[in-house]
């Protein structure tokens, strides 16, 4: 009875957020709105079982994809009323395609069935291990190649991001190291013979 | 009254319809069409998850954590490419974004 009230508080207020993050005017509320639908998934995922999934998708997005979109928000001086002009003449295309492809989802998910040998195809002791350590030793073993491919996937975005927007000012002076290293006495120091009674 | 797998699979496919709905309500303005995009892989993840968890098959989970990579690395990218589109041409409207049209 709990699970049920707190399922449906959860995903209600997941699709109500969800809702505020296309239609809010203020970018910075779709923002919030958007850490608060993540929330509750992540609560969703908890009912689920999946509190490995749950901490991550809270640390993952709420500490850092939706700041990441807060920080661009905020940073970039945009006229977003400008941008919301003429909004409502895609609202009929977008509801016609949205509600049909709703009604082909409710026609899945009304009539799916499970294949009889699917249950059989248990692939880690869930039930005799924590979540995390279930998760863990399949991800190190059987999946340790996806694991890999997950990391350099985040390297790659990582320089990627650095790259594009990576900017050189011009007329900052800048330690050039090599050329400080490559100066040698001869070239360094100047010997002057300064006359007496006058100035070099 | 207890919660299956159909529940869940409803919610998913609520959230994935916002999100379908997002992009083309906000046309315009690049950041609330990525927004939509999260939203739609948190509808997948959802789904993934609770198949993981009614069928017993913890891979479900592990695909959810790699989708959670790729989502994270899209945002990244996404928001790096917007600042350097808005830093050159001082706007992010997806209609003037049509330079290499030909």
């Amino acid at each position: 009875m709990a699970a049920a009230f707190f399922f449906y508080l959860f995903s209600g207020i997941a699709i109500a957020s969800a809702v505020m993050v296309i239609a809010a005017r203020n970018p910075v509320h779709s923002v919030l709105f958007l850490i608060l639908a993540f929330f509750n998934g992540a609560g969703l995922f908890l009912l689920l079982g999946a509190e490995f999934l749950a901490m991550i998708l809270v640390i993952v997005y709420v500490g850092a994809v939706a700041v990441l979109f807060l920080f661009v928000v905020m940073m970039l001086d945009v006229d977003f009323v400008e941008l919301r002009q003429g909004m409502l003449n895609y609202l009929p295309v977008g509801a016609t395609i949205g509600l049909i492809l709703l009604g082909e989802l409710g026609l899945v998910v009304g009539t799916w069935t499970l294949s009889p040998e699917l249950l059989k195809a248990v692939t880690a002791p869930l039930g005799t291990v924590s979540n995390t350590e279930a998760i863990g030793l399949l991800l190190y073993t059987r999946y340790l190649f996806y694991f890999q491919s997950a990391g350099f996937i985040l390297l790659i975005a990582m320089v990627g991001a650095i790259v594009l927007t990576l900017r050189h000012k011009a007329g900052v002076k800048r330690q050039s190291i090599p050329s400080q290293v490559a100066r040698d006495p001869a070239s360094a120091i100047e010997i002057r013979h300064v006359t007496p009674g006058q100035g070099i | 009254m207890t919660i299956a797998l159909g529940h869940y699979l409803t919610v998913a496919a609520i959230l994935f319809t916002i999100g379908i709905f997002g992009i083309f309500l906000n046309r315009k303005n690049v950041i609330v069409i990525l927004m939509s995009v999260e939203l739609m892989l948190l509808a997948v993840n959802i789904n993934l998850v609770a198949f993981s968890a009614f069928l017993g098959d913890l891979v479900g989970q592990l695909f959810a954590l790699l989708v959670l990579t790729v989502a994270a690395a899209e945002a990244a990218i996404g928001l790096a490419i917007l600042v350097t589109y808005h830093r050159n041409r001082g706007t992010i409207a997806v209609e003037d974004i049509n330079l290499m049209k030909g």
